[in-house]
């Protein structure tokens, strides 16, 4: 890949549910323009219902845009590519299969020797907190232990591109500070571009190197937003002066979307 | 409700020895029914006659040939009217009305279709247990979760692949379902068939004896296809206990 600048562009993207402009449509989406660098961490917080996992849908290929043109590492995205890994918003891990054979799923479907397997999802096990775990079924563990499972299984197939949709929206703020941390730990160690989608403000100024603020449905960009962290940060950001002034930056952007939404859902705004 | 093995096999001894004083006290009389260690000794004798050894046979190969056309069939038919939305729309209706017909009224059709014997009751037992087959398997596969078959496709599974890895695994509760209720209505349809209509197998041989005042061979037999049908039934609910304790602990 050299001479790559970005990991995947979006330009024009659009999305609209139903038969285009038809009776029942819903312009979902868009149009967005989106360049996500090689090996940057890169958020997206909006409103709830902005289009934030249709973005997602349209990078990872599972979702075509109904216009404009989405890339992934320079060729244009039709399908999932290969090299792309997702975590999505809901629980996604096979409740017939163990943790560990959930782990090695992906790894097993491409062919990888079983010596590597081996290799490759002890380690993601133990990276995730879930050695103890490793026999067990979902159904024993927690909703945040699960979605750790589906983290791992992505992992494991070191995908070069990283989608993460709410993925800790189930845990605890405690909890999601330290998730956040394996999150960077992990990203660091592989170099892969991350894309986390989040309705939380805080996580994604202490994750990211880019904030991108979306409005209201259909979801645009209203603002995006260097933090221009170091790269081995981590949690204790958050106690950082400019942590703060990042995150109030966003809210103002993102308080007249919510506004918004809020009026159009019917809810009194304040 | 918590399942209580104690509980129940309590309520059956209870039940068993009430029948057993009842009938040994002359409270009800032997032309009506007998003890149930009489029957218990009935099924000993009659079982190592090897007198109904072949009606045996037969009846449990038809219930067998029956369970696995029902449960074969009503997948792939399930599968194929889960494919077209439109289809199903028109089917559904019929579907859910379908166990309000007596479906032993086709027997002359199928005697026609297939001639007397084993052919016409194998086909009256899976019109009665093909179809709740194919209810369980459209319930199961509208209850696939999204994000598993998306998961498939991020994983650039092949659809075959995705079909038999995840999304029949995802079904896999559902489909036992139906291949419960498939057992037991193919026990139903064989042994009723063979009593009203047939001139073999266990239900004849209950007929017979009971039109020739032979109640002990009789309840004998009676007792065999109840202790039959219980283990079967067991068997599958302790496959299906381990099956959810798995999936939802
Ligand atoms: N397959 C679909 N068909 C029709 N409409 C859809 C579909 N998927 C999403 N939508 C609609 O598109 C809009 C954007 O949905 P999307 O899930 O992308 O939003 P989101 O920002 O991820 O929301 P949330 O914060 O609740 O996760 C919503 O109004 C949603 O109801
Ligand atoms: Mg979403």
């Amino acid at each position: 890949m050299d001479g790559l600048e970005y990991a995947a562009r979006l330009s024009g993207v659009t999305r609209v549910y139903g038969t285009a402009s038809g009776p029942g449509s819903l312009h979902a989406l868009g149009p967005v323009d989106l360049d996500l660098r090689l090996g940057e961490f890169f958020s997206v917080v909006g409103p709830s219902g902005c289009g934030k996992s249709t973005l997602l849908d349209v990078l990872a290929g599972l979702n075509p845009p109904s216009a404009g043109n989405a890339e992934f590492e320079g060729k244009p995205i039709r399908g999932v590519p290969d090299g792309i890994g997702v975590v999505f918003q809901e629980d996604a891990s096979f409740p017939w299969l163990t943790v560990a054979a959930n782990v090695a799923f992906g790894l097993r479907e491409n062919g990888t020797d079983k010596a590597e397997i081996r290799r490759r999802v002890d380690y993601a096990i133990g990276f995730m907190g879930l050695t103890q775990f490793r026999d067990a079924y979902p159904a024993q563990l927690s909703g945040g232990m699960r979605q750790r499972v589906c983290i791992a299984r992505t992992l494991v197939l070191q995908p070069r591109m990283i989608l993460l949709d709410e993925p800790f929206g189930a845990l605890d703020q405690q909890t999601r500070l330290l998730m956040g941390d394996e999150l960077l730990r992990l990203w660091r160690e592989t170099g892969a571009t991350v894309l986390l989608i989040t309705h939380s403000l805080d996580e994604a100024v202490m994750l990211s190197d880019r904030v991108g603020v979306m409005s209201a449905r259909p979801g645009q960009f209203i603002d995006v937003i260097e933090t221009g962290w170091p790269k081995d940060r981590d949690s204790r950001i958050v106690a950082a002066p400019r942590f703060g002034a990042l995150n109030g930056r966003i809210w103002e952007k993102l308080r007249a979307e919510t506004m918004k939404h809020m009026q159009t859902q019917g809810v009194a705004g304040p | 409700m918590r399942y209580r093995p104690l509980a129940s096999a309590g309520v059956v001894t209870a039940l068993v020895l009430a029948l057993e004083v009842s009938c040994r006290a002359g409270l009800l009389k032997k032309s009506t029914i007998i003890p149930p260690s009489d029957m218990a000794a009935s099924l000993w004798d009659l079982l190592a006659s090897g007198v109904y050894s072949h009606a045996i046979l037969l009846t449990l190969g038809n219930v067998a040939i029956a369970s696995g056309i029902s449960i074969a069939g009503g997948f792939v038919a399930g599968v194929a009217i889960h494919a077209s939305a439109f289809f199903r729309r028109g089917i559904e209706p019929y579907l859910s009305a379908y166990y309000a017909v007596p479906t032993f009224i086709f027997y002359p059709v199928f005697v026609v279709l297939f001639g007397v014997g084993s052919g016409a009751i194998v086909a009256i037992a899976v019109m009665l247990a093909i179809v709740a087959m194919i209810t369980a398997t459209l319930n199961g596969m509208d209850r696939i979760p999204r994000v598993l078959t998306r998961t498939a496709r991020v994983l650039r599974m092949p659809r075959l692949r995705a079909a038999l890895l995840v999304q029949l695994p995802a079904t896999t509760p559902y489909l036992f379902t139906g291949v419960r209720l498939s057992i037991a209505y193919a026990f139903i349809g064989v042994i009723a068939s063979e009593f009203i209509l047939s001139g073999d197998g266990l239900g004849y041989a209950i007929a017979y004896a009971y039109n020739n005042f032979e109640n002990r061979t009789m309840y004998g037999l009676m007792l065999l296809i109840v202790v039959v049908v219980s283990v079967v039934n067991a068997s599958l609910d302790i496959l299906d206990r381990r099956l959810q304790a798995r999936l939802r602990a």
